[in-house]
């Protein structure tokens, strides 16, 4: 009887909004448009009407679409929300997990929660996939200092690489420091020696 | 838990966007006042007002940083999340600008001969003779930024661009542009002016892409600015932090206040956690110093901030009053008695004095005339009694009464 809604995800960050997307497509929704340019954004909201927009809590442009819902006639009053705004705990969560939401006045609230829940559990997993990447990438850049620091060693002292890596294990160990912040200074040392 | 017993140390959570105008706060959490009053004081940046009404709404923050024009929206209903928001205290007077891009103000004084020290008036209706010569020439009207549809800034560039002849909704696109991105704005050509808060409108000018053609004391000095909003249910059963939190707001403002201790308020205010903008131009603003033009005019505003002086605190009712006769006269609301009382219970002049009374120099009255003395005169030398907000809006020759857009929403 209810029909479909139709919900924009407005999100400058072109990868997290294609997240979420899928998230919302995953669950059954096909009326899901995305985007991610302020520039026309008035325009779209009047010609698709969204039911639902997710936006991004960080962006300063939500004081913009706030100049717009009062201007416009057009558009249908929406209100606004932190996913389900009479529970303290999910409220800390959407606000964490940087989500905030318009929805169109007299919508159901069991219809709506679903969708601004699955929002923020994409916002965190998005996060969270940030965060892990970050790590690899500085862990890749450790493996690679401590590679340049075992050859430097194997050159300067014509050892092993087994013995070079023996050797930063055991001056981290006596420094209590970390292997790679011990490699680094190898290499800087080495570099001015300029060998 | 607010008793009256507990003498405990109480946490007050507080939102503000980072404009110069978060001064008192931002004092009262870094020198001491706050906690001199058994208050410790978390405060949290955000990047838009929308956040701030929605995170205090939500009780996410205790008490927020706000435009005056917030708490009179929440009582009338208006926004997409009026909830309701009392102020005890206003933040100060004073700090926005009015600034056109150069190359806009080069056209005006190619036309009307403008030498660049005129006045606040001459520079709207030399706008308003470039307006005309674009309209006959069939160019685009030019575009200006505010902050938020119910914010000060809206008014007072409304106000401004009226009392030149100009008619905001017609004569001019008004947009929200965030306040750090105006001058980026500005030069890319995307709004040829704004009325934003201190210290964008010299940052603009700085960069030489601004000229400033008004500030807020121009217009109405009198007028508020942010004030800290609360939720009334939240006053109701925190009285006694509310009370100490006021103290401690009236002791940063007069501190604020000092000359000598602008330089240290500026150091504070441009760390990244705060307004992050340089040193010098937050000192040169806070002592109202200004580079107008990219041409080097100066002119000095001795009240550009005024944080405390002549009951810069005080929450005038008639002052939320005429905020609200503001909305009228631009058809963001329709007047009617009904409304105009539950506008006067946004601002709480009484919660002022309970906590700061009886003292020399608070008000005993609650509403007043405004723009009745020389010193806080309107632009167009209008006055404003609260008795009469639909005479006083009739009698304005630039207005919106025909089309009101917002009371149809409303219905």
């Amino acid at each position: 009887m209810s029909a479909a809604l139709t919900i924009m995800v407005f999100d400058e960050n072109r990868i997290r909004a294609s997240i979420i997307e899928e998230g919302l497509r995953e669950a059954g929704h096909d009326r899901v448009v995305v985007l991610h340019d302020i520039v026309g954004l008035a325009r779209q909201i009047e010609r698709i009407a969204p039911d639902v927009i997710v936006i991004d809590i960080e962006t300063p442009n939500r004081d913009m679409l706030e100049h717009l819902f009062q201007l416009s006639r057009s558009v249908r009053k929406p209100i606004a929300m932190f996913v389900d705004s009479s529970d303290t705990a999910s409220i800390e969560a959407a606000v964490d997990a940087g989500v905030s939401a318009y929805v169109v006045d007299g919508l159901k609230k069991e219809r709506v929660k679903p969708i601004l829940d699955m929002a923020v559990s994409r916002f965190k997993a998005f996060s969270r996939l940030q965060q892990e990447l970050a790590e690899a990438k500085s862990a890749l850049e450790e493996r690679k200092v401590v590679e340049r620091a075992k050859g430097i060693l194997m050159k300067s002292r014509t050892i092993s690489e087994d013995e070079a890596y023996a050797l930063l294990r055991q001056a981290a160990m006596n420094e209590k420091k970390k292997l790679a912040d011990i490699a680094q200074s190898v290499v800087m040392a080495a570099a001015m020696l300029g060998s | 838990m607010d008793n009256g017993q507990d003498m405990g140390v109480r946490v007050v959570r507080a939102g503000f966007i980072p404009l110069v105008d978060a001064s008192v706060l931002i004092a009262a959490a870094e020198f001491g006042f706050a906690a001199r009053e058994g208050i410790q004081l978390e405060l949290v940046k955000d990047v838009s007002w929308a956040n701030i009404r929605d995170r205090l709404a939500f009780r996410q923050f205790d008490a927020a940083h706000m435009l005056a024009p917030m708490p009179v929206a929440s009582a009338l209903g208006l926004g997409s999340n009026p909830s309701a928001v009392i102020t005890p205290f206003t933040l100060g007077r004073g700090g926005n600008a009015i600034t056109l891009s150069v190359k806009l103000y080069r056209r005006m004084q190619a036309l009307t001969g403008l030498a660049g020290n005129e006045d606040a008036l001459a520079n709207a209706e030399a706008l308003k003779r470039v307006i005309d010569d674009m309209k006959e020439r069939g160019e685009p009207l030019p575009v200006l930024g505010t902050t938020y549809p119910f914010s000060s800034h809206n008014y007072e560039l409304r106000y401004w661009l009226a009392a030149g002849g100009i008619h905001p909704d017609r004569d001019v696109k008004l947009v929200v542009v965030p306040p750090p991105m105006t001058s980026d704005a500005l030069s890319a050509g995307a709004i040829d002016g704004f009325c934003v808060g201190a210290p964008w409108n010299m940052v603009a000018v700085a960069r030489e892409v601004g000229r400033i053609v008004a500030v807020k004391e121009d217009i109405w000095p009198s007028s508020p600015e942010k004030v800290i909003g609360v939720r009334p249910e939240w006053a109701d059963a925190n009285p006694e932090t509310l009370a100490r939190l006021i103290v401690a707001l009236d002791r940063a403002a007069a501190w604020c206040d000092v000359p000598d201790n602008r330089r240290v308020l500026a150091e504070i205010l441009a760390e990244p956690r705060y307004i992050d903008a340089p040193v010098d131009i937050l000192h040169r603003v806070l002592m109202g110093r200004f580079t107008t033009d990219p041409d080097g005019h100066e002119r000095t505003v001795s009240d550009y901030f005024t944080f405390h002086r002549d009951g810069a605190n005080f929450p005038w009712v008639s002052q939320a009053q005429w905020i609200f006769s503001q909305m009228v006269r631009w058809g963001q609301v329709d007047h009617s008695p009904d409304k105009q009382a539950r506008v006067a219970t946004a601002f709480r002049p009484d919660l002022y004095r309970h906590a700061l009374g009886p003292r020399a120099g608070i008000p005993v009255a609650d509403v007043r005339v405004e723009g009745g003395q020389r010193q806080d005169g309107f632009i167009d030398g209008a006055v404003f009694d609260p008795q009469d907000i639909p005479a006083y809006v009739k009698g304005f020759d630039v207005h919106n009464l025909e089309n009101p857009a917002a009371t149809r929403d409303e219905a």
